[in-house]
């Protein structure tokens, strides 16, 4: 008889990876939806051209290249969809084409595929943005404008490697001052200007530049957490580690920083605390680790948002979080089952020596031969070998 | 074509396509990175580099049995940073707004390490012929890759080419290409093109030899 020795998970679950983003995608069509009637046809152009050029790229990729996953495990869509969410609403649909691009064969294929990634492929995508036309990606217009199904916003029309129609001006025309397009986020950091945290909870209210709403998010978020296709630790720690930052400097100086309740609902931290941190293939397994990397974003977010040039930092901060998961898993390794006591006499190490693969572990355990010992120069017992 | 017009000829494609410094080799990357924001700038950088290189390796090629194996490397220094120094007075003298912008990367080209290397693995064993073809060979491919990568990052970061706007006055310029991580993005795409270029070339070869 043949025991086969191999590493956790022994209970397989029904799900699958593509079941799974076909969840993530119908939780985020209420927000895609909300999104749309908020900035009517330029926003729905956006979504539709980014998510279209994220599945092109997908396609080509894996048809030509060797990697992994397929068109239809639903993973190029979120991509699509996330990085549409996260550019504002008029930004030139060519740029918005190169940026989904950019995200899956910078931020996916490069890597070989779905699952090899280090970093979320729609935030690489909007970093290109951002490094390459840094203009149009801070030009944002208004909510629930007059006429917003009838006519697109100019500057999303622009011709393709062309530069896109002045906002400020088509503005003017309807009557609101230049002003009215900037973020609350780039109001109270140039200008000092803080926008209400019931206003920034629905998104409700017109003529703010937000993006869809948080609450919405947030309960999209709840039911995948329900569902358990996403783990709650993540936005959690994300939005508390944000929330206690905040609160400690505004406790120490209130004139000087805003309120916490402002910080997390401004911005993208909402969208990207519940979707883009929670990228399976990008954040750590172990759920220690899950606390400190939701953590190390919080912080970072409002670090970046209070002492840097830039008004908005999640992205930054997730993607640094994203680069530093491997080393959290490192070091938040569970005892595995039986370790625990011997470690408190002192006896072993705690944790794992081999760290990134548990097979290791159990192997051990079965006392079979390491493949190291093979190569030492005495050769290694007949009992040790397969009969 | 008689035999040894094959070989030269063999010599000299060696640098430009089967050992290409810049795409094969991945050598000299710190002019290739830096300098490649326009093509007249990449054009300039593997032009003073071509003549250095073919210079130092021929010199070094009529000494090779004149030098003492013990202090070669800083023998070849010095005659690199010779004709540096030659070429740097040249460039400031012709045009004085082409230095600048090339900055201290001129008088880094006798760091190149593409130059100590042929003239460490190639002039210091053959005749002086033969390292000039090599050499030549050599700068000319390191030129292509300079320009290849200079031509992508002023056409999408400025949308020109060797100064003329290409795409009229509306062009969206992106602003990446002529920053730092431009230049690694456009060399990690060159690199791929190249290397998806020589498997087809490979498979082909291949099959020919199937068939025969």
């Amino acid at each position: 008889m043949s025991i086969e020795i191999r590493s956790a998970p022994h209970i397989k679950g029904p799900k699958s990876v593509e079941q799974i983003m076909r969840h993530v995608v119908w939780s985020l069509l209420p927000i895609c939806a909300f999104y749309v009637y908020q900035y009517g046809l330029s926003a729905m152009a956006s979504l539709v051209v980014v998510t279209g050029s994220c599945l092109l790229a997908e396609r080509w990729f894996v048809k030509t290249g060797t990697q992994s996953g397929d068109i239809s495990d639903y993973s190029a869509v979120i991509t699509g969809l996330l990085l549409a969410l996260s550019l504002p609403p008029g930004f030139p649909l060519w740029m918005g084409a190169v940026a989904g691009l950019v995200a899956i064969a910078l931020g996916k294929a490069l890597f070989g595929g779905i699952g090899f990634n280090v970093f979320n492929p729609a935030l690489v995508g909007r970093a290109f943005a951002q490094a390459a036309f840094p203009q149009a990606i801070a030009t944002y217009t208004p909510s629930f404008l007059p006429g917003r199904f009838h006519e697109m916003i100019p500057s999303s029309m622009a011709l393709p490697l062309m530069q896109p129609a002045d906002v400020a001006a088509w503005l003017k025309l309807k009557q609101l001052d230049a002003l009215a397009g900037a973020t609350p986020l780039a109001k109270w950091k140039f200008e000092g200007v803080l926008a209400g945290a019931e206003e920034l909870i629905t998104s409700l209210s017109g003529h703010m530049a937000v993006g869809p709403s948080p609450a919405l998010i947030l309960v999209c978020g709840a039911y995948l957490a329900l569902r358990r296709y996403m783990d709650w630790r993540i936005p959690a720690a994300i939005l508390g580690s944000a929330a206690l930052t905040a609160w400690l400097l505004f406790a120490f100086d209130g004139t000087r920083y805003p309120n916490p309740f402002f910080m997390l609902f401004s911005g993208g931290l909402i969208l990207g605390a519940v979707y883009m941190a929670t990228d399976m293939a990008t954040s750590p397994v172990t759920p220690r680790g899950m606390w400190v990397y939701g953590a190390l974003i919080g912080i970072l977010t409002v670090v970046i948002r209070y002492y840097s040039g830039l008004p908005e930092g999640v992205m930054y901060a997730i993607l640094l979080g994203n680069a530093a998961t491997p080393l959290i898993e490192k070091i938040t390794q569970p005892t595995p089952f039986g370790k625990g006591a011997s470690s408190l006499l002192g006896r072993q190490k705690k944790g794992a020596s081999y760290p990134l693969h548990p097979g290791y572990i159990s192997r051990e355990d079965a006392g079979a031969v390491t493949p190291k010992k093979r190569f030492l120069p005495n050769k290694p017992k007949k009992q040790d070998r397969e009969p | 074509m008689s035999q040894t017009t094959v070989r030269t000829w063999d010599e000299f494609m060696e640098g430009v396509w089967r050992q290409n410094p810049v795409f094969v080799m991945v050598l000299g990357l710190c002019p290739a990175l830096a300098v490649t924001v326009s093509a007249v700038n990449a054009l300039s950088m593997g032009l003073a580099t071509t003549f250095v290189l073919t210079c130092s390796c021929v010199l070094v090629s009529l000494l090779r049995k004149l030098i003492p194996k013990e202090v070669r490397i800083a023998t070849y220094i010095v005659i690199i940073a010779t004709f540096v120094t030659v070429v740097d007075y040249l460039i400031q003298a012709v045009s004085l707004a082409l230095y600048d912008a090339l900055g201290a990367f001129i008088q880094l080209i006798v760091v190149n390490c593409i130059i100590l290397g042929r003239a460490e693995a190639h002039a210091s064993k053959n005749p002086p012929f033969k390292a000039m073809v090599n050499a030549l060979g050599m700068s000319l491919g390191f030129t292509i890759g300079l320009f290849a990568l200079g031509a992508v990052r002023e056409i999408l970061g400025a949308g020109k080419l060797f100064g003329v706007a290409l795409f009229g006055a509306n062009f969206q310029p992106w602003v990446v290409m002529v920053l730092p991580p431009g230049g690694f993005f456009v060399l990690g795409m060159w690199l791929l093109v190249f290397a998806a270029v020589a498997r087809r070339k490979q498979r082909k070869l291949a099959e020919v030899a199937q068939n025969a």
